[in-house]
């Protein structure tokens, strides 16, 4: 074995799925026995453990190797085994079969290249060989080998092996999957796993199950598609003396260069890569499709983690609030409208709600029911799912893995699934909930023309934002003392602190924030209708947030005084004011501008 | 992208990933070469930087070069050391090699729980200073809620069965039989009050890969891994009584890689001389359920 042959060696990842004791750990143990994977000693020492127990010895007794697991005879978890053959190194995730296991099953399969699917000869296809094969072709495993086992029990019958192959032929052609091969194998007789059946099945003439995997495709190309990197942090360890500022991710698929123009999505923000960073590495131009990279770049944008990064030049992402998703529902809580979940898509995460279930499909049947208004457990569905602030994603037959989405309830991923088209804000939840309010507002006698003219300004939402730190609740407060001294209707608004102090806990940070904004959106619109000069601070904002709350106290609209760097993109701010700026100066600024823009009327 | 590669992106991919999620991060550092990786792929997850906690449990029964070899590079990468002990229980003499516990009662006094109460805040945390180059005790007291580990799921049974990211209860337990699932690059990153992760970038990394990976990037490590001369040296690193060495004569990475990939260990398991696992029937799946690492 020449030095370098093991990293040149490829690797993959594979799962085994099936109906519950079909056979796949039998399956997986003799491929590991057979290909001289197991650690020294430990076949003997499983044999040895059955022998004290009287019982007879199983190869699958080799995975199970919990406790609790041998207690009950089954998989539980996804556990993961090494075998290697000449060609390849492989990963072997044996998935569950039991339909409470589902999320294991799940994590086996996601992380797989090619599926081995395991029916039983005697008891032939059923609802979990069926749901598995579905998953299967959902979670994006593009190869599936159908391995029709414990052929010894049906004397290696070809009429058996034909009928089952038929069967679930026809099944998977519904779905649009092709098989790459039906194996008829005796597992726990070693018939053709790595040895060819020529005694026990002379009728076949196919590959053993070993010289299908080592045949299952390498699938490469990522690098070639769309360049697609989402932003998991953006670093600036000045406190280490280091003054680089690192956009850090993983890229998805594509790649990118030095020199060239990227855009974050949905800020819409842009600039030029300028170097690709690395630690004890040699110095790189370019970051590709795989690689756990970080780049800086030419000019100083405010962007945050969670935002995908593309290339100007390249087809762009769908960036909505609104889409419609085919998904599978693991949690124990059904789905259900008018519940808040977290939805992940990329590095991104954001609440989301249930908008509308299209139809739910039982999976071992491939019927649809379309008249239910909740996703149940083990349920896969097409729905249409809302966030509540824009995200950037593609399509999943566009570019699969940035189509994906997790859907958190309770802490637990209890939903997956992948994106099928972008759909318009129109007719969305927030839009909607502006709609009703407006409609059932009922003005009194009293003209916002009248209001102004007593208290010398019109009604107005204004928002002092900036960092943390930067000083803006001072001058916030400054200024409603300078207003009302001047005899303007003023109030201060100052509720949002407890929001500031949670801004660094990044758990209930998103929901929170999402749940002020709205309820700050629906106070500012009574104030501001009032007559009154409504005086708030806001942290950390960007672009959508300011757009939402003028959107929401339309048609009174807001003011913004940024302290600070300006981090917005294309929203106007009405004033900028440094960092901590010097009070007097900075509320001179504010009141001149609110004369000028007619604001302040004497 | 070679396999190694593969492996590096994914584990960075995972650290950058518990980073940004917890606001009480800490990585599990037991001066071997796991953990060694795993704290080298963190300053490349961090662009030459380690912007978090490294906790160590100090049993007192650590082989002294080991303690040696953590403050030496502790102060070279400059890291944020914490240290946390069993102080009673060694005070008292209630461990095994003083003959008042078993094997495993001992682990679990000195490792376990003093990891556990290490973690919690509850039991003093010893600080490097890095300007006085002692430790001092630690004014943070917080737990920790996130913590990195670096176990394999090829090391024994139980370990593969782990997930990436895993939560914990309160009292440390881990439950097996329903554990969230993880796909697509997403994983459980929000947890109930009271609970915490553990987080495991390593665990698609065999002992060969790593090896590997620790001569591609000559990654420096405690020279117990290496034969000086006597015809020995220690596989897996632990207490002193309990750990014993393989006959070697690898003197370097180099000799270590060849020999784990063609030689004399490629089919024998990297714990066996670790005497404690043999005393757990089951693998370290007791242990384990405590809160070992």
């Amino acid at each position: 074995m020449s030095t370098n042959s093991i990293l040149d060696r490829e690797h993959m990842d594979i799962v085994i799925v099936g109906h519950v004791d079909h056979g796949k750990s039998t399956v997986i143990g003799r491929l590991m026995a057979d290909t001289n994977s197991l650690p020294e000693g430990k076949l003997e020492q499983v044999k040895a453990m059955c022998a004290a127990n009287s019982r007879p010895f199983e190869y699958a007794f080799l995975l199970d190797a919990l406790k609790n697991e041998q207690a009950q005879g089954i998989t539980i978890d996804t556990a993961r085994c090494f075998f290697k053959t000449e060609k390849r190194h492989y990963i072997i995730n044996d998935a569950p079969g039991h339909i409470e296991f589902l999320k294991n099953m799940v994590t086996g399969a996601a992380r797989a290249e090619a599926a081995l699917l395991v029916i039983d000869a005697g008891e032939g296809v059923q609802e979990n060989s069926k749901r598995h094969g579905y998953m299967v072709s959902m979670l994006g495993v593009k190869q599936l080998c159908v391995l029709v086992n414990k052929m010894d029990l049906v004397d290696y019958s070809e009429e058996k092996f034909t009928a089952i192959k038929d069967e679930y032929t026809e099944f998977l052609e519904q779905l649009g999957v092709h098989p790459t091969a039906f194996i008829p194998v005796s597992a726990r007789e070693g018939v053709n796993i790595a040895a060819s059946p020529k005694a026990e099945m002379p009728w076949y003439d196919g590959m053993t199950v070993l010289e299908q995997v080592d045949d299952f495709r390498k699938l490469r190309g990522d690098a070639d598609k769309t360049f697609r990197l989402p932003v998991q942090d953006i670093y600036k360890f000045t406190a280490s003396g280091d003054d680089r500022r690192i956009v850090a991710g993983t890229v998805t698929t594509g790649k990118v260069r030095v020199g060239d123009a990227v855009r974050f999505l949905p800020s819409g923000k842009e600039s030029v890569v300028k170097s690709v960073e690395g630690f004890s590495m040699a110095p790189q131009t370019e970051a590709t499709a795989g690689y756990a990279t970080g780049v800086t770049l030419t000019t100083q944008i405010y962007i945050k983690p969670g935002e995908l990064m593309v290339r100007a030049d390249e087809p762009q992402p769908k960036v909505s609030r609104r889409f419609r998703i085919n998904m599978f529902w693991m949690g124990r809580p059904p789905m259900v409208m008018g519940k808040q979940y977290k939805l992940k898509v990329g590095a991104a995460s954001v609440s989301a709600e249930l908008a509308e279930v299209i139809q739910v499909l039982d999976a071992s049947e491939l019927s649809s029911v379309t008249n239910k208004k909740q996703v149940d457990r083990h349920d896969v569905a097409e729905c249409i799912v809302e966030t509540t602030r824009p995200i950037a994603f593609d399509l999943r037959n566009e570019l699969e893995t940035t189509g994906r989405v997790v859907i958190v309830d309770d802490f637990e991923i209890a939903g997956a699934g992948v994106i099928l088209e972008s759909l318009d804000d129109t007719g969305s939840v927030m839009a909607e909930h502006i709609q009703q309010r407006e409609f059932a507002w009922e003005r009194g006698l009293v003209t916002n023309e009248e209001r102004a003219e007593r208290y010398g300004n019109v009604g107005k939402l204004i928002i002092l934002h900036g960092e943390y730190g930067c000083g803006k609740r001072r001058t916030a407060k400054q200024l409603e003392r300078a207003l009302f001294d001047m005899g303007h209707k003023t109030y201060y608004f100052g509720i949002s602190n407890y929001f500031e102090e949670l801004d660094h806990d990044v758990r209930t940070r998103d929901r929170a924030r999402e749940n002020h904004l709205e309820k700050l959106g629906d106070l500012a619109r009574v104030i501001t209708d009032a007559g009154s000069l409504l005086i708030t601070t806001v942290t950390d904002a960007d672009d959508y947030d300011l757009e939402r709350l003028k959107m929401m106290t339309a048609p009174i609209e807001i003011f913004v005084v940024n302290l600070g760097e300006n981090q917005f993109d294309n929203f106007p701010v009405d004033v900028a004011l440094p960092y901590r700026p010097e009070m007097d100066g900075a509320i001179k600024t504010i009141v001149d501008t609110l004369k000028a823009k007619g604001i302040l009327l004497k | 992208m070679n396999q190694l590669d593969q492996l590096e992106s994914k584990s960075i991919h995972i650290l950058r990933e518990a980073y940004r999620e917890f606001n009480n991060l800490c990585m599990l550092w037991s001066i071997g070469k796991d953990s060694t990786v795993m704290l080298w792929l963190a300053r490349k997850a961090f662009f030459g930087h380690c912007p978090l906690p490294l906790v160590h449990v100090d049993t007192s029964y650590k082989i002294p070069q080991m303690i040696e070899y953590r403050d030496n590079l502790a102060r070279e990468w400059n890291l944020n050391m914490v240290v946390g002990q069993n102080k009673v229980a060694i005070a008292n003499k209630q461990t095994f090699p003083e003959g008042n516990l078993t094997r495993l009662e001992c682990c679990k006094a000195l490792k376990s729980e003093a990891l556990k109460h290490t973690l919690s805040g509850e039991w003093e945390r010893m600080r490097l200073n890095h300007k006085t180059g002692e430790y001092e005790v630690d004014s943070n007291t917080e737990p920790y809620t996130g913590v990195i580990v670096g176990v394999r799921s090829d090391e024994e049974g139980s370990r593969s069965k782990e997930r990436y990211f895993s939560p914990r209860d309160r009292q440390n337990d881990w439950d097996v039989d329903d554990q969230p699932p993880e796909l697509w690059n997403q994983y459980k990153t929000d947890f109930s009050p009271g609970t915490h992760v553990r987080i495991h970038p390593l665990l698609d990394w065999t002992e060969l890969n790593l090896w590997e990976y620790i001569q591609r990037e000559n990654i420096p490590l405690v020279d117990l891994y290496f034969d000086r001369g006597e015809g020995t040296r220690y596989r897996s690193l632990g207490c002193g009584p309990c750990t014993s060495c393989v006959e070697s004569t690898s003197k370097n990475v180099d000799e270590v890689v060849e020999e784990i990939r063609s030689g004399k260990f490629a089919n024998i398991a990297e714990r066996s001389g670790r005497a404690q696992d043999k005393d757990d029937g089951g693998g370290l799946e007791t242990l384990r359920r405590d809160g070992y690492m």
